[in-house]
């Protein structure tokens, strides 16, 4: 499978590793080349400098043969558009986003993105352990 | 009308000011706390404090009673996500976006905003147009945003179209000469038998994707 991964954060480097290690190919891409230190330094995939919101860069990173997307960048509003961008430009087959505020997260769900809510997932982790 | 203004900044503020001045009921909704007492001082009860790409924040502004969402922050995502949010959960039925890449003008389009307007392309069209020698200036979309007609004007100088009358040039699809403008005189709409000269400035109304083709026919290689 051929992965980009927009936000090369914690997550975003973590899901790179995971991903690479299992032998998928991945690009890894952020704004800022410093964020590429997460990366593992067995890491097989490409880190690539660039705005995930510019078409060219997309492209550079290979998205019309991407298999899968990923934006999990900071920002709630810059995932939703690059999500937006690899779902309904580039016809990506597997899109999924990062949207830390739970009710764009659910207004973004109906539009037909694939959408994950942290700060939901974790409330209702907390909760259950609570319980337990 | 009832309309929302999203971001406070010059053109937020100079915008929401001219709307009032016309007498729309305006709402202005900005993030910044400073930002929106200096407004509210200054405008009136006007600007409401939060972020309009939360649902929470367009509710309270009565955004499903708005007739328009214009967004016009300094960022092209939170202007996007402003307008989505208010067409697709509010059924506002217009949205407007400032864009500030150029680039993501055709993908606001296609992502559901229905007017963008990108200040980068209207200063440099303006640019363009004062600058003597240029021979084709883009003057006005018609449709606004998706660039599929608009207004321009071509300078004649040594094309293939320029001693010829209208009638023997064949001009691009759905072209239509409106108007020609020659030796600063009183424009005229020219006519099958209207000869073309060399410093004409001739307005045509045009697909975006001909303006090239328009111009090697009036200027010329």
């Amino acid at each position: 499978m051929k992965v980009i991964i927009m936000g090369c954060g914690r997550v975003g480097a973590q899901l790179a590793s995971l991903l690479d290690k299992e032998g998928h190919s991945v690009v890894a891409l952020d704004t800022d080349a410093y964020s590429f230190r997460r990366l593992p330094a067995d890491f097989k995939g490409t880190a690539l400098l660039g705005n995930g919101l510019d078409e060219d860069v997309l492209k550079k990173a290979g998205i019309e043969e991407a298999d899968a997307f990923v934006a999990v960048t900071q920002g709630d509003n810059r995932n939703v558009m690059a999500a937006q961008m690899a779902r309904k430009i580039f016809n990506v087959n597997k899109v999924l986003c990062r949207i830390y505020d739970p009710l764009r997260r659910d207004l973004y769900t109906i539009l037909g993105l694939e959408a994950l809510s942290p700060t939901t997932i974790f409330a209702e982790m907390l909760k259950e352990k609570l319980e337990t | 009308m009832y309309i929302i203004i999203v971001g406070g900044g010059r053109l937020g503020y100079s915008l929401t000011k001219a709307l009032l001045a016309e007498g729309h009921e305006t709402l202005l909704i900005e993030r910044n706390f400073e930002v929106c007492e200096k407004i509210n001082k200054e405008l009136g009860n006007i600007c409401l404090r939060g972020d309009a790409c939360e649902t929470g924040i367009q509710a309270e502004a009565g955004t499903g009673r708005a007739d328009m969402l214009i967004a016009v922050t300094g960022d092209d995502e939170d202007n996007l996500v402003a307008s989505q949010v208010a067409k697709y959960r509010f059924n506002v039925p217009r949205t407007i976006a400032r864009v500030r890449d150029p680039r993501n003008e055709s993908i606001f389009k296609k992502l559901g905003v229905d007017v963008t307007v990108n200040s980068t392309n209207i200063i440099l069209e303006r640019i363009e147009h004062e600058v003597p020698s240029h021979p084709l200036t883009h003057l006005f979309c018609i449709t606004g945003d998706q660039r599929d007609l608009e207004i321009m004007e071509v300078r004649a100088r040594s094309g293939v179209a320029v001693g010829k009358s209208l009638n023997e040039i064949n001009l691009p699809d759905k072209v239509v000469l409106g108007l020609v403008i020659r030796d600063g005189g009183k424009p005229f709409v020219p006519r099958g038998d209207t000869v073309f000269q060399s410093g004409d400035h001739i307005i045509a109304v045009a697909p975006a994707a001909v303006g090239e083709d328009l111009r090697l026919l009036f200027n010329g290689a």
